[in-house]
Order: C-alpha cells, then structure tokens, then sequence
C-alpha cells in the first residue's frame, strides 16, 4: 500500500515537473533542435528566441497592456466590490438580501450566455481596441464573486464594533475605512490574487474586444502566435515564459495566498 | 423606516451597481431578446422570429446536438477523474509535513497558469510528428498505441480532458485537504476500537465527513467543465470536425464566424438553461446521499 502511495505521488510530481522543465529548454533550442531531442538539454543556453521575441513582436507593448489592464481591473473590483459588499451586509431587512442576490446572480452565468450582445454594446459605445473598455467589462465580470467571498467574510465581523463606533458618532463611511476594510484584510487579500490570476490570464474578452496589435494583452498575443508560429514551439514556449513569469514569481514567494484566493474564487469555475 | 436608514449605504452600492447594470444585466437581458430575432450582428434590419431559432436548435441541428454530447463526455470524463485523483491524492497528502505542503504546492502549480499556455504545453505532449507522449511511447516500444491525439475524431475530446484534470486537480485536492483536515480524530479512534478495516473508515467516517468538501469539488468541477472555453479555443479550435466542439465555442463561433448573432443568443440561452439544471440536478443528488449517511 505504501508503495503504491509513492509511486502515484511520484508519477503525479513528473506529470507536472517534466512538462515545465521541456517547455523551459525548448526555449533555448532551435526547432530542429527539438525535432531530434524532445526532452533533451539544449546543446547551449542560447537565448535568441527570448532576444528575437522582443525585437521581431511588440512583446513589451502586450507586456504593458496586460499589466495595465490587470492592474486597473484588480484595484477597481476590489473598491467596488468591497464597498457593496459593506453595504449589503450592513443595510437593513430584506432589502440587502435582494441586493445580494442581484449581484451573486453574475456568478452563475456563464460569460459565453452574454458574450454576443456585450460584444455588441462595447462596440456601439466605440469601446473596442481599447483598454479602458477591456478594464470596465472586467470589473463587471468579476465583481460578483469579490462581493460574494468578501461580503461572507464581512458578515463575520461583529455587530458591536460598529455599534459602538455608530455612538461615537461614527458615518458609515468612517465605519467602511476604519473597521470593515482593515478587518477583512485577510480576505481582501486573497480575493486580490484570485482577480490577479484571472485578469492576467483572461484569453475571451480581449479576443472578442481587441483586434489591433497596440492593445494586445499576453493571453491573446500568444494565441495569434499559435497561427504565426504553428509549432515553432521554441518560440511559443518563450512567449509562454513571459507570459507566466510574472504569476510565477508571485506564486513563490506568496504560495499560501494563492492558494487560499484562488480556492475561494472557485466559485466562478 | 427601513430605507431612510439605508440611504448613505445606497451610495456605496453606486459605483458597481452602474457597471454591473450595462456591462452585465443589460446585455444578459438583451441575449433573451436576440434570441427570438434572426439578426446577423451586421445589417440594421433584422426579424422577429419568435421561437423558430430553438425550434430549429431542439429539433434540427446535428451540430449543436454534437457540441453537447461532447460537453457531457468531457464534463463525465473530468468530473470522475478529477473528484477520484484530487481525493486520492489529498488523502496521502493530508499531513502537514514538509514534503507534503511542497507537493499540494507542486500539484497546485498549473492553476496559476493561463489556459492559453497549458494549451501550448499540451499541444506539444500531443504533437503527432514531434510530441512527447508519443515519442515516450516510442522509447517504451509501444509504438502501437501512437495517436494522433488531438487529430483523431474518436478520442479529441478525451486528450483535452485529460488537460483539463491536470490543470485542476491540484486546486480541487486543496478543497479535500481541507475537508479532510476538519475531521475529528476520535472519529477513527472509535472505528479503530470498533475493528473497522480500511475499506470501513473510508465508508463510513471519511466519504459522510467529507461529503459537503466533495459537493463543492463535484460542482466547481462541473462548472469549470463547461467553461471550458479558453483551453478548447487554444488547443483545437473545437475541430476536428466538431469532434471537440463544446457548446461554449459553438456559440463563439456561430455568432463570430457565421454571423449568426440571433440563433447564437438562442444557444447561449439554451446553454444557460442546461448550466442551471445540471446544478439542481447535482445539488440534488448529492444531498440525497447524504441524508441517506
């Protein structure tokens, strides 16, 4: 029985470790190169793909966008939704039950159910190849399941500490900044990196809204290389490294987080 | 009483309540509304055509039928091995050792990736000329078992999910680690003293404590399944011939490539109907057999 045990948590550990290790070589062959070792060393680290992707692709433009665009998205959700989210919970009788119920309706549909006519209202409001169009559907998009996680976490905070501060005379806004915020840090915290993912790794919404190379995000520069390149993989596979570099990185310095905000933002499957 | 009270919180909800009413009410009204016209997403000019578009959808297209027989398989497929995998796997995990919380790290890992890059990495394993899987086969002298998976009719859909698990089978074991975790120990103690065997525990301690962790997983599961979207997109396009169409890129490309904005709504409004039954269907059976526990 023990046997079996680690020998399937082995075999699963090089499911994962072997692919990752191919894709970082391949990025230093030429394809020729890979044509006769797969998995093999690449005869030197070479590094003109990573020098020809920068210099040949407007690499650093969808670099840009990608960070612009998650950047932006991130921080606003996250206003929003936190201040919906205190307000809901807060709010008297029925009425923020119904509130929270329109919101939390956003995580059940599917984005392909509304994709057609958002489409279509994005262009009418001359928001395609653009940015800032990008940044609004993505708050919208993800606003429910920030409200959903935080507004759990918020209900979970004492009434009495608001009663009190109410006494001292304090507003509701007071209360927002001074308890409700610094007390669900911890899910704030973990919700940011959920949306983090998910914005930097969103492929639909810039392939419906951007057409033009200026307003690429990463996600979707990579996929049109797949057309440019067809199975270039060295080159793919450099595009694939920067892409996923910057979550990487985070991922290993802020591995408990990651895990507890993307396992609550589960949710939106 | 009650609104005079709420009226500064109102302003909190402002902000997102404006975006959230264009970018998402208005246009998930508006699919309904598409969906009984046979607009081309072009022409200013388009009919009302009632019901015709799901008539024609229910009971004349071969193609959409495809794409949800393919989303059933694919959705079976990841479901069992996902929920079996993420279970098993939290199980020999579930201690909090070192090595442990490395390798629940290492599982989770391909989570953080974009579908568009696992897509790419899998497009390599599954290269027909040059891919991984086949030249280890080749090393293992089982040549006979070479495919061509991704271009193979039969078997398409079963490679994307097998992706698909590999993906996200270390995101669900987080969920059973957790669950497992909350167990009381003298839960076992007493099926110890009762001389439960290992099959005994699993029966009738693990699988009743861990029921609620395993309605989660089951219904991400299922979610993430159908949303499949990003993966399928990068990795086939839904070819060959339809083989790995699901209903989330059919309605991408009947409105994008065909033009078909008002039979695309109409899908999409069928595809929402089907997301919502499955979820009462599987909230349903799962309480079921709790209650039986």
């Amino acid at each position: 029985m023990k046997t079996i045990k680690y020998i399937l948590v082995i075999a699963f550990a090089l499911m994962v470790i072997i692919p990752l290790i191919a894709v970082i070589f391949t990025t230093f062959k030429s394809t020729a190169e890979v044509f006769s070792s797969i998995l093999g060393l690449p005869e030197s680290f070479r590094v003109d793909n990573y020098i020809s992707i920068f210099v040949d692709q407007p690499m650093a433009r969808y670099f840009m966008n990608s960070v612009i665009v998650t950047l932006f998205s991130v921080v606003f959700t996250l206003l929003f939704a936190s201040l919906i989210a205190y307000a809901v919970t807060r709010m008297f009788g029925w009425i923020g039950v119904v509130f929270f119920s329109l919101f939390t309706f956003g995580m059940m549909v599917p984005a392909q159910v509304n994709m057609i006519p958002l489409y279509q209202l994005v262009f009418d409001l001359g928001l395609t190849n653009s940015l800032l169009g990008l940044i609004l559907v993505n708050i919208s998009v993800t606003m429910p399941v920030a409200i959903f996680i935080l507004s759990g976490f918020m209900k979970s905070i004492p009434k009495s500490l608001f009663e009190a501060a109410r006494i001292d005379g304090g507003s509701e806004w007071q209360m927002y900044r001074k308890i409700a915020i610094p007390l669900s840090m911890p899910s704030l915290a973990a919700t940011a990196i959920f949306l983090f993912v998910m914005h930097w790794n969103d492929l639909l919404y810039p392939l419906l809204f951007i057409t033009k190379n200026e307003y690429k995000t990463l996600p979707l520069a990579l996929l049109e290389f797949q057309g440019e390149f067809a199975t270039n993989y060295p080159m793919l596979f450099t595009g694939v490294i920067i892409a996923s570099a910057p979550m990487v990185i985070a991922y290993l310095f802020l591995q408990r987080y990651f895990v507890a905000g993307i396992t609550a933002g589960s949710v939106k499957g | 009483m009650n609104f005079r009270k709420n009226k500064s919180l109102f302003l909190f909800l402002l902000p997102g309540l404006i975006l959230y009413t264009i970018f998402f009410i208005v246009p998930t009204v508006n699919a309904l509304i598409y969906s009984f016209t046979d607009w081309d997403g072009i022409s200013p000019e388009f009919n009302v055509v009632g019901i015709e578009n799901y008539v024609q959808l229910v009971t004349n297209d071969s193609i959409f039928l495809k794409a949800f027989v393919n989303n059933i398989k694919f959705m079976l497929f990841v479901l069992i091995f996902q929920t079996l995998f993420s279970l098993i796997f939290a199980m020999f995990l579930i201690k909090n050792t070192k090595t442990n919380i490395f390798l629940r790290a290492l599982y989770f890992f391909p989570t953080i990736l974009s579908s568009v890059s696992v897509a790419f990495i899998w497009t390599f394993i599954y290269d027909p000329n040059m891919g991984m899987l086949n030249s280890v086969l080749s090393t293992l002298n089982l040549d006979f078992l070479q495919q061509n998976w991704l271009g193979n009719e039969n078997i398409a859909i079963y490679s994307i999910a097998v992706t698909q698990v590999w993906f996200h089978t270390g995101q669900m074991l987080i969920i059973f680690v957790a669950g497992l975790q909350a167990i009381p120990k003298d839960l076992y103690e007493v099926a110890d003293m009762e001389g439960a065997g290992r099959w005994s525990r699993f029966r009738f301690v693990t699988w009743p404590m861990i029921a609620p962790s395993a309605t989660i997983v089951m219904a991400y599961t299922t979610i993430q399944s159908f949303k499949a979207f990003d993966l399928i997109f990068a990795m086939t396009r839904g070819g060959p011939n339809y083989s790995t169409e699901i209903l989330a890129t059919l309605i991408y490309s009947t409105a994008f490539r065909s033009f078909e904005f008002g039979y695309a709504s109409a899908q999409s409004v069928l595809f929402m109907i089907v997301i919502a039954v499955i979820t009462v269907i599987q909230f349903r059976l799962l309480r079921a057999s709790r209650v039986q526990e």
